[in-house]
């Protein structure tokens, strides 16, 4: 039988019963945009995380210390006065803190770091300036806002020169950052504040080493300087710096780690994948129930027309001829299912960007994969939920087929 | 006439189209064995037509079944155009259905959503037939009811959707057409008409034509009758006064021109 006419002819049985048609299909449509809307919003997560990690600048590692021991001052000035290269060193305090600005309380996180860091981590300065080695050597109470922080307080009125109460001391605003976007929610600097190193250590954190020496929680390390040093720049930054310090600790094991921003977008590519996946395979549920709903509708069919099948057989239909067709019909609806169920899909996705459901700088992301992805499995699903049907279709006996009424 | 008809026809072809030995086909219902044939022996040449009577539950239409390669024999040997259908298979038979049989049924078994075209054109989707259309078409004039073509079956009287089922047996000009009592829910006249339709195709087809029927008047339009009770042949005679419709309608048609 020619491909045209089992095509035309399932067209024609299937827009027979328009309303149990249409009811079945849906259950496919609500799949297969389940599973588009839900995977472009786990694909906009994933870019929106890669993005925020990738504005740093590649070339960024961070040294932190295992559980239990400590990095303090000392390492980070270690790994700045090398002699044999050139590294941009930023040690880094963090920590949980409430501002108070007028009798309003928000919370941010507090950063103690010294004025390399605006460097390291690509800040830029809105207004006013950010932390100089002067704060620092002076434990000046004085505070940087990240973009987020500065307008949830102080709405478009102008925060510099303003005291602000964090952990209940006064701090002076020397300065804003520019809009960094990205959603604080995935570790913007719009959602942190800044404050000298000395200052966050003896006058915010509580924390103190055996030595007395001021320990950090991080240190960024930026492996590229800015000096056109050839000779000075190092091969393997990540285990250059670490052997400085396990020079320095004398430790059996390392008491610390040093990562690279590409090991932390790797882990965390991983991590989105698999939120992807999930939030994919949820939303494949629905599809598969809506296959179920295919088979069922079949399987009716298929008695429905027990006679049609019988006369079909009479005139000279073979097995494969009856099996095509109701794979044929099933395929066709989920297909079709599939099809609306795509632009839907990309519709609820589209309309989540326009209406900013997920905040200004969240973008669901839609691509051909997805599509193409969602679109084989509404087909495949209308296979296999539809060769069963078929197949009983196929194996009637024409004359029992044609006896029935 | 009526003689020399037959003489020419066995002149022309002297082999058998089908040809029955032995052929016994039972169904078990519980406990009980139903012989719906026994033990029957039967050849028809090509370009008869014959007419199978009996009483209800006598095996007419499992003979039918039988003969159109629908179902095959418990026991003995079917041969049509000398080939033994129980050596076949399922894919094979149907291939035979396709090519050589044409089925009519008392019920039309019209598909009620196509138009008569689409239905007559059904055969033909089969086989990867070419000029599928037209070939509908032409089957539809031969039977008188091609303007009738764009109307579904329940738009058709009984006599008409009749006429569509004899159009899809022939669409592929079978050398056999079998026909279950097609007479049996028209009124005398409409089904005298098919039964014209049917001798016309016989006469000028030279198709093989084997018709069941209750009446015995319809019977007489055939050039012999086969009688079965319980299963098993208990007569076979040739009709001695056949009626000859496409005749009768010719002479009518021939009057009415006269006048
Ligand atoms: N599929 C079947 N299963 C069981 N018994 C059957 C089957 N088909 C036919 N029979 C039996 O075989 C016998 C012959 O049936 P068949 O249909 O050939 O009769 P028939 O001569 O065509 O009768 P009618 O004139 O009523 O159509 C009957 O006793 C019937 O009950
Ligand atoms: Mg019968």
């Amino acid at each position: 039988m020619k491909i045209k006419s089992v095509f035309l002819m399932a067209i024609f049985s299937v827009t027979a019963n328009k309303l149990r048609t249409f009811l079945t299909l849906l259950g496919i449509v609500i799949g297969v945009a389940a599973v588009i809307s839900l995977m472009s919003i786990g694909r906009g997560t994933q870019q929106a995380i890669t993005a925020q990690i990738e504005s740093l600048g590649t070339d960024l590692l961070f040294v932190s210390p295992k559980t239990g021991a400590n990095l303090t001052l000392a390492d980070a000035d270690l790994i700045a006065s090398d002699p044999r290269s050139d590294f941009l060193v930023a040690p880094q305090i963090s920590a949980p803190a409430s501002i108070t600005f007028r009798g309003e309380e928000t919370s941010a996180v507090v950063n103690g770091v010294t004025g390399a860091y605006g460097s390291v981590r690509n800040l830029e300065i809105g207004s006013g300036h950010f932390i100089s080695p002067a704060h620092v050597k002076n434990r000046n109470e004085v505070v940087v806002l990240g973009y987020q922080v500065a307008k949830d307080i102080f709405d478009e009125r102008l925060p510099i020169n303003e005291y602000v109460s964090i952990n209940g001391r006064r701090f002076n605003v020397i300065g804003v950052l520019e809009e960094k976007g990205g959603g604080a929610r995935f570790g913007s600097e719009d959602g942190q504040i800044f404050v000298p190193l000395t200052t966050a250590y003896y006058r915010l954190t509580s924390e103190r080493t055996t030595q007395g020496e001021i320990s950090v929680s991080t240190i960024n390390v930026q492996s590229i300087s800015n000096s056109d040093l050839v000779d000075k720049t190092v091969e393997d930054p990540k285990e250059y710096i670490s052997d400085i310090l396990r020079f320095s600790h004398r430790t059996v094991e390392d008491d610390f780690s040093v990562t690279n921003l590409q090991d932390v977008i790797n882990t965390l590519n991983e991590a989105t994948a698999a939120l992807v996946v999930l939030l994919g395979s949820i939303a494949g549920i629905s599809l598969f129930v809506g296959g179920i709903g295919i088979m069922n509708i079949m399987l009716v069919s298929v008695t429905e027309r027990t006679r049609e099948i019988g006369i079909r057989k009479a005139l000279g239909a073979k097995k494969r001829d009856i099996l095509g067709q109701f794979i044929t019909e099933a395929v066709l609806i989920s297909v079709t299912g599939g099809v609306i169920g795509a632009s839907f899909g990309a519709f609820i996705s589209y309309s989540i960007n326009r209406l900013r459901l997920f905040g200004p700088d969240f973008e669901t992301v839609i691509t051909a994969d997805i599509a193409i992805l969602a679109l084989t499995v509404a087909g495949v699903i209308g296979l296999f939920f539809g060769i069963y049907p078929a197949a009983r279709a196929a194996k009637l006996n024409p004359i029992d087929a044609l006896r029935y009424e | 006439m009526v003689l020399n008809d037959r003489l020419d026809r066995l002149v022309g072809e002297t082999s058998n189209m089908i040809s029955l030995q032995n052929v016994t086909k039972t169904y078990q219902i519980g406990p009980s064995l139903i012989k719906a044939l026994n033990n029957v022996n039967l050849s028809i040449e090509a370009g008869e037509m014959v007419a199978v009577m009996g009483p209800s539950g006598s095996g007419k239409s499992t003979l039918m079944n039988i003969v159109g390669c629908l179902d095959v024999p418990t026991a003995g040997t079917y041969l049509l155009k000398d080939r033994k259908v129980e050596e076949l298979s399922e894919n094979e038979l149907a291939d035979i259905r396709s090519t050589n049989i044409g089925f009519i049924f008392q019920t039309y078994n019209l598909l009620p959503r196509l138009t008569a075209l689409a239905n007559v054109e059904l055969p033909l989707l089969y086989d990867g037939s070419k000029n599928t259309k037209t070939r509908a078409l032409e089957a539809l004039e031969k039977v008188g009811i091609d303007d009738r073509k764009n109307h579904k079956p329940s738009e058709l009287s009984g006599g008409q959707q009749q006429r569509v089922g004899i159009a899809r047996a022939l669409v592929k000009n079978p050398s056999i057409i079998l026909a279950d009592e097609p007479t049996g829910n028209l009124d005398s006249k409409t089904g005298i008409e098919i039964m014209g339709i049917l001798q016309d195709l016989n006469k000028n087809s030279r198709i093989t034509v084997v018709v069941v029927t209750h009446e015995e008047e319809i019977a007489n339009y055939n050039d012999r009758v086969i009688t079965f009770r319980d299963g098993s042949i208990v007569s076979d005679k040739p009709v001695s006064d056949k009626i000859l419709i496409s005749d009768k309608y010719l002479s009518n048609r021939a009057a009415n021109n006269e006048n």
